[in-house]
Parts: C-alpha cells; sequence; structure tokens
C-alpha cells in the first residue's frame, strides 16, 4: 500500500526518501520501521544537507585522545592526566514553542552527552539569538529561554560560566538557543556509548518513558515551523534534578567491571540511542519494548521507539554483572531495566509481547542519504558587498553622544542582568567570571587552566559566509588568547535556514570552508559540533549562524589576564592593527552601521597570518606579565572595547590619538585582529619589542 | 576536627564544602548519606548547597524528612555544632532547628553575585574568628533567600544577637539597596538561641581561595576550629 503524503509530512521525509527506503528493504516498510527512519534519517540525527561538508573540517591534533565522530563528543588530552571533552547543541526551535522548557531540556540534551563520556560536566556556556527586545514576544521568549537556562542549570549544579547574546529582528520570529557543555575525565576514564561482547544487557535508566518529544527532531528540528501552537507536544519537559541524580548514579556506575558502554538518550529518544549503540559495536540488537517503564498506559510500541522523554541513559553491561547496577541505581532512588541485549547480527529485532514486530538492518537505518550541493553566490550578495560605505553620513551628534548611544544598545550594553540569574561560582573552579572576553577555570589538583568563549557574528557571516566564518574562529580564538590562554579545540554549532533553497546551499557550503581554513591555520581540530537548519520564519532564513565554542589551556592560571583597566597612569596600546585610523571599510557589518544607519552591508575582512600573529604577541605579553590587561576588541569597535575596559575596571581613560575625517569609522568600526591592552610605561620597550 | 557533610539526592555544594575544608583547610571531612543515622564520629554537621530532592513542594520542604535529619536533630540537641548553608539554611528552618522561613526572592528572580556580609555577633562559634562590624566578601546564589520572621520571633532574635550577618555594603552599612533578596532587616544568617546551629544562606565554601575571587569563607570555617579547640582545652 503506498504511504500517504500526511504520513511522510508527519515524519518529514521527502517521497524520494521514502522510494530510497522501498529500494533498500526490497519492500514496503512497516509504519513502525517508517518511524525509525523517519527520525534517523532527520537532519537532526542523519545530518543529510551536512555530512559531506562536515568531513571538509579539521579533525585532527596531538591532543585529540577521542576523534571527532567516533563518539558522542572528541576527547581533548591537557596534560597531568587530565582531559576535556566539550559539544554545543542547539534547541531552537523547541524554545520558540515553549521557551522555558526549551531550554532547560536543551541544557539537559547537552549535559547528557557529555556525562555519557564518563566526564564530569564542569561548565555551561549559551550562545543566544533573538529578535530586538522592544517586541513583547520576544521579551516572552528572552525571559522564557532565561529562565529555563538558569532553573535547569542552577539545580543541576554546573556553573554557567560564559556565553553571547545578540539581538536583530532577522532572528525574531526564529530565536536561537544555542548551549555548550565542558567535561572533565580524570585518568583518561573515557566511556564509550558501544557493547563489547553480543549478548550484553542493553538497560534503560532514569526517567520513565512517556509521550512528550514525539517527533521532536523529526518533526520541529529538522524542517520549518509555522504552526507553533500545534508543536507544543513535541517539547519535552525537563527534570534537573532527575538528571543531576542520573549524573552521579552514572558517573559511579562507570567504575563497576560490568558496565562496559554508556549512552544518552537525546533527540530520536531510543530509536537513535540504541540503534547507533548497536551500529558503533558493529552488532545487532533485540529490543524488548514491552520491557520500557511507562509513564502512561496505552503507549504503542511507536510512541515508545520515538518519545524524548527527558533524563534517560542507557547502559551496555555484561551479562551475570547486572545486580551490583541494579543496587547502585537502587541507592539513587533511579529506575534500571533490562530492555533488550545485543547480538550477533545485523538488525535490530523489536519483540512486543514475545513476538518479533520488526527486524530491519542496523546499517539501513543510520546510512542517511547524502545531499550534495555546491553554492552559487547570489546576486543580491555582491550588491551588498560592493555598498560605498562612505554614502553613510557622518553622525551629527558629538562623538561622546554617540559612543553613549552605541553603548546602551542591547548588542553593547552589559550582561550582567542576564549572567546574575545562573549560578557561575558553582564547583569552585570558576576564575574569570563571566562579563570579560572568556571565562577561566582553575583544574583542580594542576597548575593549569582552561579558558571557555563561544563567538559568532550572523550579520558578519551573512555578509560573507566564508570570511565571516573565519572571523567567527579568530574571534572564538581571540577570547581566549586574552586571558593568555592557547587556543586547542573548537565545537560548532551550525545555524542556518533551509537548506533546499540555493542562498542557504551556498552559505552553508562557504561557512564550512571559512572554518576549515581558519582552524587550519589555527592548527586546532574541531571536537564536535551540531546542525541545526530549517531556520526560518515566514520564508526568510536566518543570517547563516555558525557558532564556535573554543577551549583554550594557561600553562600557569595564576598568570591570566582580564579585561578590565588596572590602575591610573597604565598606558592603553592597541595591539595588532596596520590599517588606518578611520578605515571606512571597517564599518562593514558593524554594530554601528546597523544600530544608528539601520544598514547591514559592507565587506568584511580578514587578515588570517596578522590575527596569529596578534594574539600569539598578546599571549606572550601576557606570559611575561608585561600588560596587565587584555580586551577583544569587537561589537562596537575600539570605543566600546576601551569603554568596556573602563567600566569593569572602573577607572577613567583617555585617548589622545586624533580620528581623522571619518571619525565614527575609527571610533566603531570593527576591523578584526585588534586588541586593547594595558600596561606600565616601564614595560612599554619589552612590549614593542615582542610586536615587533 | 572531623566534619560530617550531608549528602542529599540533588545536593551540589557537598565537594565545594568538602575542598575548603579538607583541601584548603587540611580537616578531616566525610560525606554522610542522607540515609544514615549515625552521626556520632562527627565534630561538626555542615548541610551544604543544593537542590535537595529538586526542591519539589517548597526548599527543604522534602529533605527535613529523611532518616539523617533525625540524628541531627539530635547531634544539635546535643549541644554540638550544626551549620546549614543555603540550602541547608532552608533546611534547618524546614525542620525547626532555627526560626523563620526562607522565602522567594521579593525579584522573583534567582541571584548569584559577591555579597559583602556584615558580621553582626562575634562572639559565636561560628564567628570567632570575625571582628564585629567588619564585612566578610561572601557569594551567594538562590531563588528563595527572602528570610522573613513574625515580629516577635525577629524582636527575639535582635534581642539576642541572633542575627549574625546582615547584607552591607562593602562598608559594613546595612541599607535596604543592598539587600539582594527582600530578606526583613537585610538578614543573612543566624544562630539558635543556644548558639550551636547557624543558617547562612551565602556560601562561605565558594570563597576558600584567593585564586577563585576571595577567600573570606575560611572565617566562617575557621570559627568552628578554633572553637572547637578551644571546646577540647
Amino acid at each position: 500500500m503506498p504511504v500517504s503524503q500526511e504520513t511522510l509530512d508527519e515524519i518529514a521525509l521527502s517521497r524520494d526518501e521514502y522510494e530510497a527506503i522501498v529500494d533498500r528493504l526490497g519492500r514496503e516498510p512497516e509504519p513502525l520501521e517508517l518511524g525509525l527512519f523517519g527520525a534517523l534519517w532527520s537532519e537532526h540525527c542523519g545530518y543529510k544537507h551536512t555530512k559531506s561538508l562536515l568531513r571538509t573540517l579539521p579533525s585532527s591534533s596531538e591532543r585529540l585522545l577521542v576523534a571527532p565522530g567516533a563518539e558522542n563528543a572528541g576527547v581533548v588530552d591537557l596534560g597531568d592526566g587530565l582531559s576535556v571533552c566539550f559539544k554545543i547543541e542547539s534547541h531552537n526551535h523547541p524554545s520558540a514553542v515553549e521557551p522555558f522548557e526549551g531550554a532547560a531540556t536543551g541544557v539537559g540534551g547537552i549535559i547528557r552527552d557529555i556525562f555519557a563520556m564518563g566526564a564530569r560536566p564542569i561548565a555551561l556556556l549559551n550562545s543566544l539569538r533573538f529578535g530586538q527586545p522592544d517586541n513583547a514576544r520576544t521579551r516572552y521568549l528572552l525571559n522564557g529561554v532565561i529562565g529555563g537556562i538558569s532553573s535547569y542549570g542552577n539545580c543541576i549544579g554546573i556553573p554557567d560560566v560564559g556565553g553571547e547574546i545578540f539581538f536583530s529582528d532577522n532572528y525574531k520570529g526564529n530565536p536561537l538557543v544555542n548551549a555548550m557543555c565542558v567535561g572533565l575525565i580524570e585518568d583518561g576514564k573515557i566511556a564509550s556509548a558501544s557493547a563489547k561482547e553480543p549478548g550484553d544487557l542493553l538497560l534503560l535508566v532514569g526517567a520513565d518513558t512517556g509521550r512528550d518529544g514525539i517527533h521532536g527532531a523529526s518533526g520541529l528540528a529538522s524542517r520549518a515551523f509555522e504552526e507553533q501552537a500545534e508543536m507544543r507536544s513535541a517539547v519535552q519537559v525537563g527534570n534537573p534534578f532527575l538528571e543531576k541524580v542520573l549524573i552521579e548514579a552514572c558517573l559511579e556506575a562507570l567504575d563497576l567491571p560490568g558496565v562496559v558502554g554508556l549512552q544518552d538518550c537525546g533527540a530520536a529518544g531510543i530509536t537513535s540511542a540504541a540503534i547507533e549503540m548497536a551500529e558503533r559495536s558493529g552488532m545487532g540488537l533485540k529490543l524488548l519494548i514491552d520491557e520500557v517503564p511507562r509513564r502512561e498506559e496505552g503507549m504503542t510500541p511507536y510512541e515508545v521507539m520515538l518519545s524524548e522523554s527527558q533524563e534517560r541513559m542507557l547502559l551496555a553491561v555484561t551479562p551475570g554483572q547486572e545486580m551490583p547496577v541494579f543496587e547502585l541505581f537502587e541507592k539513587w532512588d533511579l529506575d534500571a531495566t533490562i530492555i533488550g541485549n545485543f547480538e550477533l547480527g545485523e538488525n535490530v529485532r523489536i519483540y512486543e509481547e514475545g513476538a518479533e514486530i520488526t527486524s530491519t538492518p542496523v546499517i539501513t537505518l543510520t546510512d542517511a542519504p547524502e545531499y550534495k550541493f555546491t553554492g552559487v553566490k547570489p546576486e543580491w550578495l555582491t550588491k551588498l558587498q560592493n555598498a560605498d560605505l562612505s554614502a553613510n553620513p557622518i553622525p551629527t551628534e558629538s562623538p561622546a553622544d554617540m559612543l553613549l548611544k552605541i553603548l546602551a544598545s542591547p548588542n553593547i550594553a552589559s550582561r550582567f542582568p542576564i549572567y546574575r540569574q545562573y549560578d557561575y561560582h558553582v564547583q569552585t573552579n570558576t576564575v574569570v567570571e563571566p562579563g570579560g572576553d572568556a571565562a577561566v577555570l582553575r583544574l583542580k589538583g594542576s597548575k593549569r587552566g582552561i579558558a571557555l568563549s563561544t563567538d559568532c557574528n550572523g550579520r558578519i557571516c551573512y555578509l560573507d559566509p566564508e570570511i565571516g566564518t573565519a572571523i567567527a574562529v579568530a574571534e572564538a580564538c581571540r577570547n581566549l588568547s586574552v586571558t593568555g590562554a592557547t587556543p586547542v579545540a573548537l565545537t560548532d554549532g551550525l545555524n542556518f535556514g533551509n537548506p533546499e533553497t540555493p542562498d542557504v546551499q551556498f552559505q552553508l557550503t562557504e561557512s564550512i570552508a571559512g572554518m576549515s581554513r581558519a582552524a587550519e591555520a589555527f592548527k586546532i581540530p574541531i571536537v564536535s559540533g551540531n546542525a541545526s537548519l530549517y531556520n526560518q520564519s515566514q520564508g526568510t532564513d536566518i543570517f547563516p549562524t555558525p557558532i564556535i565554542g573554543s577551549l583554550g589551556l594557561l600553562e600557569d592560571v595564576e598568570k591570566n589576564s582580564t579585561a578590565g583597566f588596572k590602575s591610573k597612569g597604565d598606558v592603553i596600546v592597541l595591539l595588532g592593527t596596520d590599517s588606518t585610523w578611520d578605515d571606512i571599510d571597517g564599518l562593514a557589518g558593524s554594530e554601528y552601521l546597523d544600530f544608528i544607519h539601520g544598514k547591514v552591508e559592507g565587506q568584511p575582512k580578514l587578515d588570517i597570518d596578522l590575527e596569529i600573529r596578534t594574539q600569539a604577541a598578546c599571549r606572550e605579553a601576557i606570559n611575561q606579565e608585561l600588560i596587565v590587561s587584555a580586551h577583544d576588541l569587537s561589537d562596537g569597535g575600539v570605543a566600546v572595547a576601551i569603554a568596556e575596559s573602563a567600566v569593569i575596571g572602573e577607572i577613567g581613560a583617555s585617548i589622545n590619538s586624533a580620528p581623522g575625517e571619518r571619525w565614527d569609522a575609527a571610533m566603531f568600526g570593527e576591523t578584526q585582529s585588534r586588541i586593547i591592552v594595558s600596561v606600565k610605561t616601564e614595560n612599554l620597550p619589552a612590549l614593542k619589542a615582542i610586536t615587533t | 576536627m572531623k566534619f560530617g557533610i550531608i549528602v542529599f539526592p540533588g545536593t551540589w555544594s557537598e565537594r565545594d564544602t568538602h575542598h575548603a575544608l579538607n583541601g584548603v583547610l587540611g580537616q578531616a571531612a566525610e560525606y554522610i548519606w542522607h540515609g544514615d543515622e549515625a552521626l556520632g564520629q562527627y565534630d561538626a554537621i555542615i548541610i551544604p548547597g543544593g537542590f535537595s530532592y529538586g526542591d519539589f513542594l517548597r526548599s527543604g520542604a522534602i529533605a527535613r524528612f529523611s532518616p539523617v535529619m533525625e540524628a541531627v536533630q539530635q547531634f544539635a540537641d546535643n549541644g554540638r555544632p550544626v551549620l546549614g548553608i543555603c540550602n541547608g539554611f532552608q533546611v534547618l528552618c524546614e525542620s525547626g532547628l532555627l526560626p523563620g522561613v526562607l522565602m522567594r526572592n521579593d525579584h522573583l528572580e534567582f541571584r548569584c553575585i559577591w555579597t559583602d556580609l556584615k558580621v553582626e555577633n562575634d562572639s559565636t562559634i561560628f564567628t570567632s574568628k570575625a571582628t564585629a562590624g567588619e564585612t566578610l566578601h561572601i557569594p551567594m546564589s538562590h531563588g528563595e533567600g527572602n528570610y522573613q520572621a513574625d515580629n516577635a520571633t525577629i524582636d527575639r532574635l535582635e534581642g539576642n544577637g541572633q542575627i549574625v550577618l546582615r547584607y552591607a555594603d562593602y562598608s559594613g552599612n546595612v541599607t535596604p539597596d543592598i539587600n539582594p533578596n527582600g530578606s526583613i532587616n537585610n538578614i543573612a544568617g543566624i544562630v539558635n538561641e543556644r548558639g550551636n546551629v547557624m543558617g547562612m544562606m551565602p556560601h562561605p565554601e565558594k570563597a576558600s581561595e584567593k585564586l577563585i575571587g576571595g577567600d573570606d569563607g575560611n572565617v566562617i570555617f575557621s570559627s568552628m576550629i578554633e572553637s572547637f579547640a578551644a571546646s577540647l582545652a
């Protein structure tokens, strides 16, 4: 019987994809089977439009202990027996529909990805995009999202140490909520999301399975959405208390000899988690669907398989060694249930009431189709890039008035009203708190520390996805370098519009190329990532927003540098620039141009060699303790950077450099590769020696 | 000195407290599971911060029914020291070991900030290392720290010197502007009448080293250690 269009729409598979399934199976799929395909071939799980691009990203480094893609997240060696894994993930559409729970479960999901690796989560960051806050619905979304992040993170005891927020009406109908989590692994005890031997038991631990979140991966995450209210039941509901207990129990369980694998249950629930485990183990899987503890009566196997109920994990356990596992979970008042076992063979076989109801080859399910495309640069973009920036009039206000105006922009103003709602002290490792360029954490038992940041300017990526993304990488690294940390690894959260349109295909292709180019220049790998496509509303795609999460290493955490000016009499130095002081090109994609002139135009530029030399010089100056503050120069340009260093340091500054005719470009231009540092007069010669 | 740190499901400050007591101050410290009932081997009990049992129903309302809380009651009745921090303060109020309640912050938001706490009473076993009038720089992190009690109770607490810490500015001025959560009389920490049970909303264990922003929190723990040593002498 041919499948109806309605059914295909529900699971977001195309007619061609359906035909491919029939072709590969040699028969029509069962309804339950089709649900499995819908989930695993969704953009969210199957990376249909990004897989071939992501393969081109640099993924090797001497510091890599687990390669990207091999497990839930790559693992980076920090020395002293310590390693970290980190990853960023989006929860955009759920947050647009139900902001509090959408954001909360986004945080919960990324935390599970991290402790599934055997890592103790030590930090959260979040990267948010909203429409302008003068809109009532935007404020509702904003408050809900911040409330959700605050509620989940605070309850679970993981510090929320950084991130960014950016407002533009381009995101009004489709806000972005990306959460990053960093985990610490001691003594190389890395967990694997796989079984060891055929016969290994599959245990489901944590929450019962309910009807929440069905079609979250296929429906919400993998296509454009307009009828928001109808999709509300596809948003999951979080319980951070349960997840806190689950973290402690799972990390303890990994010390038991019988526990050989740990996997998080996230998008597409048991379907994705269990079948990916089977694939990674190279085994078949027998699932006893009746054994899954239910939250409500009358759930069908289809609903059980596709539920995205939160706070669940899967364990692979050697048969005969399950008793200590049950005892451990009982101690934490958590359910642990055998729901199947791995076996020799190629198929996932689902049983209901003792009878096999489906049997499908694992590899057919997990090998989602791959769409390749090459982008063609749209004409409208060439026009925007070639805009004559000097046609924007010099403001009639005084430079001082203009600075005050810019400082009041939602994109520049202090983030304290937001981050004071997040606990950024818990775990007592926070050396540099939110509010600067990157958070710095000490690592107990080591002299070393890590710095963490997220960055992406969607406006600049819109004007040139290749250079814009390279700039996102450069700036995410610059945020680390100004603390004294050497960048060692990146994670990427790709947020793009509808990949079936030529413009977005161009943006995706160019953006990944720019990311590759910049990461290779910095010689650092991209260790994990997430792709969120179909971010559009009323037919308009969001700015391409490839958020870069960055991690840096400080050999001596005590030597970290901060953004605030320190004392009267120190000299302010602009590191890095060799462009003219009032370079009009620096206004391309700038906050000033958008906020004051209402324009997003111009050609962004990046000299990657200059960038790398500037950052190296800054780190060296910090390491030699020559400078007393360092601050990345970005949104709002040199005037805003100096104002920020002054506000943070609670000390004034006077600038005696003449800006030239285009004082607006001089003050607010966002030419890349620049850092504002302050230095004691006697150290100026030594600083000059480093930088020339 | 041997500290016992109570762990409920959902507690998250037990490791930070252990680090401050053991890693920084070199004292013996052990975790006590909420199902345990024997506390005889400990010289002091700390109920740390977190969200015990998810703070479902009301902060601390479920934790008070844990088996370990009966033992804590006994421990306190014997005159031995008990310190409740943040959620621990809430648990102590819920279980009746301290008077009053901790309501939702008056601005209805969670608040994580550094606070300056004016030491009002330096003769307690928790503040003997401080000088009355000085301020301690210690962070807070809570959504429900708005201390309230009826007038008679507040008068009694004030009269007995049971109000130990108040939110103040850096110079020790106690003003409504500096009050971060709406607590009556800017109350941040109190002791019971006997002086052996203290509750405070800010987290001394989060201010245990200069590297993480300050070490004023050690004044509280060091006072307990000093007072314990004095009690043995």
